[in-house]
């Protein structure tokens, strides 16, 4: 092993909760090193490319559990490289939730009211923006006029998109090579490297050990280039205050590995697994009725037959998001886009005879594939995800150079996030089925079990100890110095695309992690402006405060 | 021969010839096997390549005893595989990856990637892909790029309002 190093505050994940913790310390004077699991590209090594090999397997990871699972981003940046970059904030009635715990799940000191003004620091910095109609895509628009013609309402989605540079390729998965995508890359971690915050990639965290001082020291691997079932050196770093933001893939296996020089881990740690509720419906559009029944043509004369163009999800329908309604009925259904290679396996054929995944049948439906419309259910799951024994290293046993792993987490749905399911498929038939507009069927959890793109709450959050792993500052139970802040720490499934909620629990808790910092002897001060320097963000929550 | 029938009972193509026996010939145009496949089953970084052999032997087990439970006379020909009917391949590969069965893990996988060859053509560039004419990007209509090999699409929106936003929808744009 080589020479320990040391620094003030170790950040594991560069993501939106290490990223925004990076940056807030930095700036406030802190000694700051990231340490990030996958490699670090920028806006011209973001390929149009599905060859393996290419961003598009190199930036993120498909883990299959048992029964669950998890795509998420492995790069600097993390999930804000890969994701579609929908930042609605979450309906009121999700902080209230009592879940599969009987009582209120989220924190006495965490609402939608307290949570707003942190909300308004995330949408300054990125910055997050409303779509114009004039600016959805055909398959966003195709979406809105069916949930329009069954009575349904429908809206564009705030995102962190600048519009004006995007070009629709709908290549987001693999990195946007336009910098249209307002990723972390440009903004949180600039910010953080100006401020003298060191990013480092291809360090994979095994561990962490205790030492003397009541620091930590954090032991990492460092991950081969191109195959990352190589695992190179490995190296530690002393730290006094430790940040865990590796995802709620991840996070949870890497303190489950250190229990045995750490000591007990709290209970929830690796429980209550949420997968945000999500679940998959693919429909088949009938392009002359969606001319005759909807009125839509575009340039060529064609009704749609537009999957391939857009960026991913830019119209939700929020009729369900009522909080009047029993809980585990709530659900947002969105307008999604799957690129090619990574699911359309899953999607079933309607009305086939033989195999609804594989075979003739399938076949016929992918040559329809530009007709086609992917609906997104957010729904309310039951926190059911258990992370079993952790692998030897990393979160899953790679099988593929990069991508794809086999990891320790199961997950078997209940009667309750079947229910949430259930009704949404329903909701999405009776709305692309009406007047014969299209067939629908839902992807099968039969193959690779339930489907993930948000994986939340396996670190969670509380103000009980037995069901929460961390308090509502952040701070790991029983192991002080130790905060996460990732989308592990969400208490549970949202009912929409959970980014702008995890980035502003982080933001929230930043105050508090670095008063923890100063307690621990680290000169560092809270306050530092958005960003790019704005500071009616900052104004906002020093009022909240 | 053996993964190539199974490939093409993922997807499948027409025959490559009046005696092709892997390609059961139950689909007009290129199916997986067309496609690439087994290039990219055969990559080394995608992971499958070492079990191959195994899966291959494995399979034959499996149809052996399929064909033997239905009484089915095999063709000693060919593996016991790409002996079976496309509807017996079919049938079989229904059996294999079924929930309830313990290897089902490695036989999803095994689809997965032949049906990956067919819809993104992983083995290959992109744009070297689409100009060989890959059968299955051309199959699912995958739009071409500019000259320059990068997507964009400046007609992309009906540019009007399509539906009503939920009453309860904040100026920000959020779920009240």
């Amino acid at each position: 092993m080589t020479a320990t190093e040391s620094t003030d505050v170790l950040v594991i994940g560069s993501g939106f909760g290490g990223a925004i913790a990076a940056y807030h310390l930095a700036a406030g004077g802190a000694r700051v090193t990231v340490l990030e699991r996958g490699p670090w590209l920028t806006a011209e090594e973001f390929d149009h490319d599905f060859l393996l090999g290419s961003s598009y397997t190199r930036i993120f990871d498909f883990v299959v559990g048992d029964g669950m699972s998890v795509l998420g981003g492995n790069c600097v940046g993390g999930g804000s490289v890969v994701y579609f970059a929908t930042m609605p904030r979450a309906p009121r009635f999700v902080f209230e939730r009592r879940g599969s715990i009987g009582r209120r799940m989220w924190p006495a000191g965490i609402s939608r009211d307290t949570l707003e003004p942190w909300y308004d620091r995330v949408a300054e910095a990125l910055p997050v923006r409303l779509t114009p109609w004039e600016q959805v895509p055909f398959a966003g628009g195709l979406f809105a006029a069916a949930c329009a013609h069954a009575g349904r309402t429908a809206n564009p989605a705030p995102s962190a998109i600048d519009l004006d540079l995007c070009t629709n390729c709908n290549w987001m998965m693999a990195g946007c090579r336009f910098d249209a995508k307002r990723s972390l890359l440009l903004n949180y971690l600039p910010a953080a490297l100006a401020h003298g915050a060191e990013i480092r990639p291809k360090h994979e965290v095994q561990y962490l050990s205790r030492n003397d001082d009541g620091g930590y020291r954090v032991h990492y691997r460092i991950v081969d280039d191109v195959d990352y079932r190589v695992l190179h050196d490995e190296g530690a770093i002393d730290a006094k205050i430790v940040i865990l933001a590796a995802g709620a893939g991840a996070t949870p296996v890497i303190l489950q590995r250190s229990e045995p020089r750490l000591g007990p881990m709290p209970h929830a740690v690796g429980r209550y697994f949420s997968g945000n509720g999500e679940r998959l419906n693919t429909a088949v559009f009938d392009e002359d009725r969606v001319r005759e029944v909807l009125g839509l043509t575009r340039d060529g004369g064609q009704a749609y037959a537009a999957y391939q163009i857009g960026r991913g999800p830019t119209v939700a329908s929020w009729d369900q998001l009522d909080g009047s309604l029993p809980e585990y009925e709530r659900f947002s259904l969105e307008q999604l886009y799957f690129p090619p290679g990574l699911g359309t396996i899953l999607a079933q054929a309607p009305d086939a005879t033989g195999p609804t995944w594989f075979g003739v049948e399938k076949k016929e439906m992918m040559r329809r594939w530009q007709s086609w419309l992917t609906i997104f259910t957010m729904s309310e799951d039951d926190n059911e995800g258990v992370f079993g024994p952790p692998p030897e290293t990393g979160n899953s046993h790679r099988l593929s150079q990069q991508m794809l792993g086999n990891g320790p987490l199961r997950y078997k749905p209940t009667a309750n996030t079947w229910r949430g399911w259930s009704l949404s498929d329903a909701a999405v038939k009776d709305t692309l089925e009406r007047d014969g507009l299209a067939r629908v069927m839902p992807w099968t959890n039969d193959l690779v079990g339930a489907y993930t793109v948000h994986p939340l709450a396996s670190c969670r959050i509380g103000d009980d100890p037995a069901t929460s792993a961390l308090d509502d500052g952040h701070q790991l139970r029983n192991h002080p110095g130790i905060f996460v802040t990732d989308g592990s720490a969400v208490p549970g499934a949202l009912t929409v695309n959970p980014a702008m909620t995890i980035a502003a629990l982080a933001e929230r808790a930043m105050p508090g992690i670095v008063r923890a910092a100063q307690e621990r002897g680290v000169a560092v001060r809270y306050g530092a402006p958005s960003p790019d320097g704005e500071t009616a963000g900052r104004r906002g929550v020093t009022r909240a405060a | 021969m053996t993964i190539e029938a199974y490939a093409d009972t993922i997807v499948p193509g027409e025959k490559r010839s009046p005696d092709d026996r892997a390609i059961a010939g139950a689909a007009s145009g290129g199916g997986a096997v067309a496609s690439g496949a087994i290039e990219l089953l055969e990559t080394p970084g995608g992971g499958l390549a070492p079990a191959l052999d195994a899966l291959a032997i494995s399979l034959n087990d499996h149809a052996t005893e399929y064909a033997q439970e239905r009484g089915l006379v095999l063709d000693d020909d060919v593996p016991p595989f790409v002996g079976l009917s496309f509807d017996d391949r079919t049938a079989l590969v229904q059996l294999l990856t079924a929930p309830e069965n313990p290897e089902k893990q490695m036989w999803v996988a095994l689809a997965l990637f032949s049906n990956m060859a067919f819809d993104s053509a992983a083995h290959v560039g992109t744009l070297d892909a689409i100009a060989a004419g890959h059968p299955g990007l051309l199959t699912i209509g995958y739009f071409r790029p500019d000259t320059d090999g990068v997507w964009r699409f400046p007609q992309f929106s009906y540019g009007r309002r399509l539906a009503d936003s939920h009453p309860n929808t904040t100026t920000t744009g959020s779920p009240a």
